[in-house]
């Protein structure tokens, strides 16, 4: 405390006050001083805000003040659930790798807080038949995308996919000729011997037929912890959930939009499954058709979990591909708006990464460019904070470019 | 979030806290019922205390201050530039969205240099106030002109920021570190309000000197350094400057971890902590992806953009960026159109049957639903076809095609109904219904319900004049 400041102690200067007073050779003194005189007279509380202020506009600082800053971290009484996907030989499957995702302690990338615990990881799409496929997609994939095996090979030994999600489209009833449950399943033994990273098999959204189709692809696929997508509510949820559990599978709970159909349907999951058999898709809407609420029912969902809501802690997958959906992704739009080769794969891209930012554990994902930025920028969210040599910065500010 | 954690938050307010303060006398001059209905109004942000007239007399003088400080952002409004698109940042009252509207949509500024030849700073600038999109109803547009100095010549700097001035109404940001280039440029423009880019560490006296002088905003940069960053905010604040915009770095590859973890710990201590030396607007500068490497201009234009719709989900309320490639700034624009919407109005339209042009008992009848994303396309495409028709607006809680059939919203059921309620089956001899593609899965439903005949059209609706074309009869 500065001596002078001391002897006026019963004035009860403010301590921004005093600090001024004590250390700044460069104060206009005269003010401050009249200032100071006149406060004995008029001092009153709900006065002095303004004064301060006043004597703060005057009194320049001539060196930087001190401004402590603590790490805003927060505690948070639950985890994400840890959730494995795929088996190796050892394991009671054949894949060549496995993928775990889950188990954050944290929002997602608030690493200054917690490090991500297991990377969020992108699966790529395959179809078994024939579906509209934007050209700036068909074009990365030459011949490839004639059959699902190939189309499967190629996204692993082309694109390092680390897992392939088969889609089995062929199978819906409203096909001229749909595939049959036993057909389905020789397609999902034919992708799972042509790769060896764990599958993502998905289905055509007709309840029925896809419960059909499980039943011969679970027995088919035993031990290989396949992720049976989807289960919903509509579903026979018990049948569902006791033939992932019997061959060894993991469920994909996916609910439109709703964070209440969200939670009953991993409560009912639960009651047949272990935790560690079910991740959530709460649906995944294109950028600029619906994203905002993807986003938030997504991110809403993520903080509910951390705070301890046992029905939102199954870590999250998103159905990214969606984004093509939007007519800017795929459409021949007026010269200003560029060539659609880049402007489709950024559109998923950024439904990506917003989807990314609010706490997705799984990507399933279409596009090699959108893919690579994905878990690219995965990779730099992960690094160790503060690791950045700040005399080695860009200068953006004068730099020609 | 905890209670604790809402500090200076949204949460803590309840209609009754704002209640007590106000004249309580119901005499209804701001249009209320009462003064409870005024005060539910007020914490809901739909009106401004000011609306209350008694409340501004001099008897109410220290109950309006009280509400005044009550109702601060915790992310405190800075306006830079004058005039009709002067734009305002920050303002923030929350963290998440899912609390409460964003306000501000994060504002873009696109950078010319003074070494950049006239041609070009003019095709930048008339690129950068046209830019415009029109997406449901709203213009996503571009906000700003960022002036920097590569030259380091102050009569260079001073001359680019004139004619950038002379034929643009957008606000400008001034840009470069060194005071002496700052103040020729603000003697050129010195009453347009610019944002001031930037002070740091070793300049900070020069700039608080000039942005007092000519009375403007000025951003504080403190690369990865938050501490440094407070305690510039705090300095000068001491030195009588209150208009100021927070820029930890932007950094768009090694180091993106820290600009992520910066920006979100800026605001969860603004939001929810009640730091008031860090509740002011940040800046981001994607920017800099152009200087850090050697790349192709694609490669630094995807970086660019990419790192931007990151901060923009992020909390950034400023962007300067470079590229001004439409395929670039349609999506990023179109991101914060969505951020930046209320997350607790369904996005729906009024179900019900619109028609277009002169229909008659021969046209054709389509079916969509009342999610105003997918109403607005398909009544686009179909006025600009031309083709005098009925559509019949189904009400899927406001849910798209695809995820109301999914979700059950859009059924067979609901879809009869709109029918009969239309009235159409006086209105057209025939009985045929023509249906999104992405709902052909429900379409044998809609027949045996509705005993209308379903043609499935396209799975997008700027197909319609091709489908109409080939199958309608
Ligand atoms: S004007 Fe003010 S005092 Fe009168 S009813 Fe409205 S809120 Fe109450």
């Amino acid at each position: 405390m500065p001596e002078r400041a001391e002897k006026n102690s019963d004035l009860k200067l403010p301590p921004e006050i005093l600090d001024l007073l004590a250390g700044n050779d460069e104060l206009e003194l005269e003010d401050v001083e009249m200032i100071v005189e006149e406060l004995q007279f008029i001092y009153q509380p709900g006065v002095m805000p303004a004064l301060q202020r006043m004597v703060a506009a005057r009194a320049k600082p001539t060196s930087l003040l001190d401004a402590p800053f603590a790490l805003p971290v927060q505690k948070y009484p639950s985890q994400i659930v840890e959730v494995t996907l795929g088996a190796t030989k050892s394991q009671g499957g054949s894949r060549g790798t496995t993928v775990t995702i889950g188990g954050e302690k944290s929002p997602a990338f608030y690493t200054f807080e917690n490090p991500t615990i297991n990377s969020p990881v992108v699966s790529l799409d395959v179809f078994d038949s024939k579906v509209p496929i934007p050209k700036a997609v068909k074009t990365n994939f030459n011949d490839a995308i004639e059959d699902p095996v190939s189309w499967a090979k190629y996204a692993v030994d082309k694109f390092g996919a680390q897992m392939i999600t088969l889609h089995l489209v062929s199978i819906d009833p409203l096909n001229p000729k749909p595939s049959t449950p036993a057909e389905a399943a020789k397609t999902v033994e034919d992708v799972l011997q042509a790769v060896d990273v764990p599958l993502v098999v998905g289905g055509c959204g007709d309840p029925q037929k896809d419960l059909a189709v499980f039943e011969k692809v679970t027995a088919a696929a035993e031990g290989e912890r396949l992720l049976i997508s989807t289960v919903t509510l509509d579903m026979d949820i018990e049948k569902s959930a006791k033939l992932i559990k019997q061959y060894g599978h993991v469920a994909l709970a996916f609910s439109p939009m709703d964070l209440n159909q969200a939670r009953e349907l991993n409560r009912r999951l639960l009651e047949f499954l272990p935790k560690e058999q079910i991740i959530m898709d709460t649906t995944t809407a294109a950028l600029g058709y619906g994203l905002d609420y993807a986003y938030t029912i997504m991110e809403r969902a993520r903080l509910a979990g951390l705070m301890g809501d046992p029905e939102l802690q199954q870590p999250m997958s998103s159905g990214t591909t969606n984004a093509w959906a939007a007519r800017e992704a795929w459409q021949t739009m007026d010269p200003q708006w560029g060539d659609k080769g880049l402007r489709g794969p950024l559109w998923e891209t950024v439904t990506g990464l917003t989807l990314l930012l609010a706490g997705v554990d799984l990507f399933m994902m279409l596009h090699p460019a959108a893919v690579k930025t994905l878990r690219n920028t995965v990779k730099r969210l992960t690094e160790k904070p503060g690791s950045v040599d700040l005399s080695q910065l860009a200068n953006w500010v004068s730099t020609k470019f | 979030m905890s209670g604790k954690e809402n500090k200076g938050g949204m949460k803590q307010l309840s209609p009754i806290d704002v209640y007590t303060l106000l004249p309580k006398t119901n005499c209804k001059e701001c249009g209320e019922d009462n003064c409870m209905a005024f005060a539910t109004k007020v914490v809901n942000r739909e009106v401004n205390i000011d609306m209350c007239p008694p409340l501004l007399t001099k008897a109410n003088e220290k109950n309006y201050k009280k509400l005044k400080e009550m109702l601060k952002p915790a992310v405190k409004e800075v306006t830079v530039g004058v005039g009709e698109r002067a734009v305002k940042i920050g303002g923030k009252l929350v963290m998440y969205r899912h609390e409460f509207t964003y306000n501000n949509p994060t504002a873009i500024a696109i950078d010319v240099t003074d070494e950049m030849s006239d041609n070009e700073v003019l095709a930048r600038v008339k690129y950068t106030q046209d830019f415009t999109y029109t997406y449901i109803g709203y213009n996503l547009q571009l906000q700003m002109i960022a002036v920097r100095s590569t030259s380091n010549d102050a009569e260079k700097f001073k001359a680019t920021v004139k004619k950038v001035a002379e034929n643009t109404i957008l606000p400008i940001v001034l840009c470069s570190f060194d005071p002496a280039i700052i103040e020729s440029g603000l003697m050129a423009i010195p009453k347009a309000n610019p944002l001031i880019y930037a002070a740091n560490k070793d300049n900070w006296k020069e700039m608080a000197e000039l942005a007092l002088m000519y009375k403007c905003p000025l951003a504080v940069s403190a690369p990865n350094d938050i501490s440094l960053l407070k305690s510039m905010v705090k300095t000068l604040n001491q030195y009588g400057i209150e208009n100021l915009v927070l820029d930890p770095g932007t950094f768009t590859r090694t180091g993106l971890v820290d600009t992520i973890n910066n920006f979100t710990m800026i605001r969860r201590a603004a939001c929810n902590l009640g730091d008031e030396l860090l509740g002011f607007p940040t800046i981001g500068t994607p920017i800099a992806a152009w200087a850090e490497t050697n790349n192709s201009e694609t490669v630094n234009a995807w970086t660019e953009a990419h790192v931007a719709s990151m901060l923009v989900t992020r909390f950034v309320d400023v962007l300067i960026m470079h590229g001004t490639e439409g395929w670039a700034l349609l999506p990023l624009t179109v991101l914060r159109q969505n951020i930046y919407t209320d997350p607790r109005k369904p996005v729906a339209v009024k179900a019900g049957l619109r028609t277009f042009g002169t229909p008659d008992e021969n046209s054709p009848v389509f079916m969509t639903s009342n999610f105003a994303l997918t109403y607005y396309t398909v009544a686009q495409d179909i006025e600009s076809s031309g083709i005098a028709s009925y559509l019949i607006v189904v009400d899927s809680e406001g849910t798209a095609i695809d995820s109301g059939v999914a979700g059950r919203k859009l059924t067979a059921e609901t879809v009869a109904d709109a029918i009969k309620e239309s009235g159409l089956e006086d209105k057209v001899k025939h009985r045929k219904l023509i249906i999104p593609g992405k709902a052909s899965r429900i379409s044998g439903e809609i027949e045996e319900l509705s005993n209308w005949e379903v043609l499935v059209g396209p799975r997008d609706s700027s197909g319609i004049p091709k489908f109409v074309q080939d199958k309608w009869k």
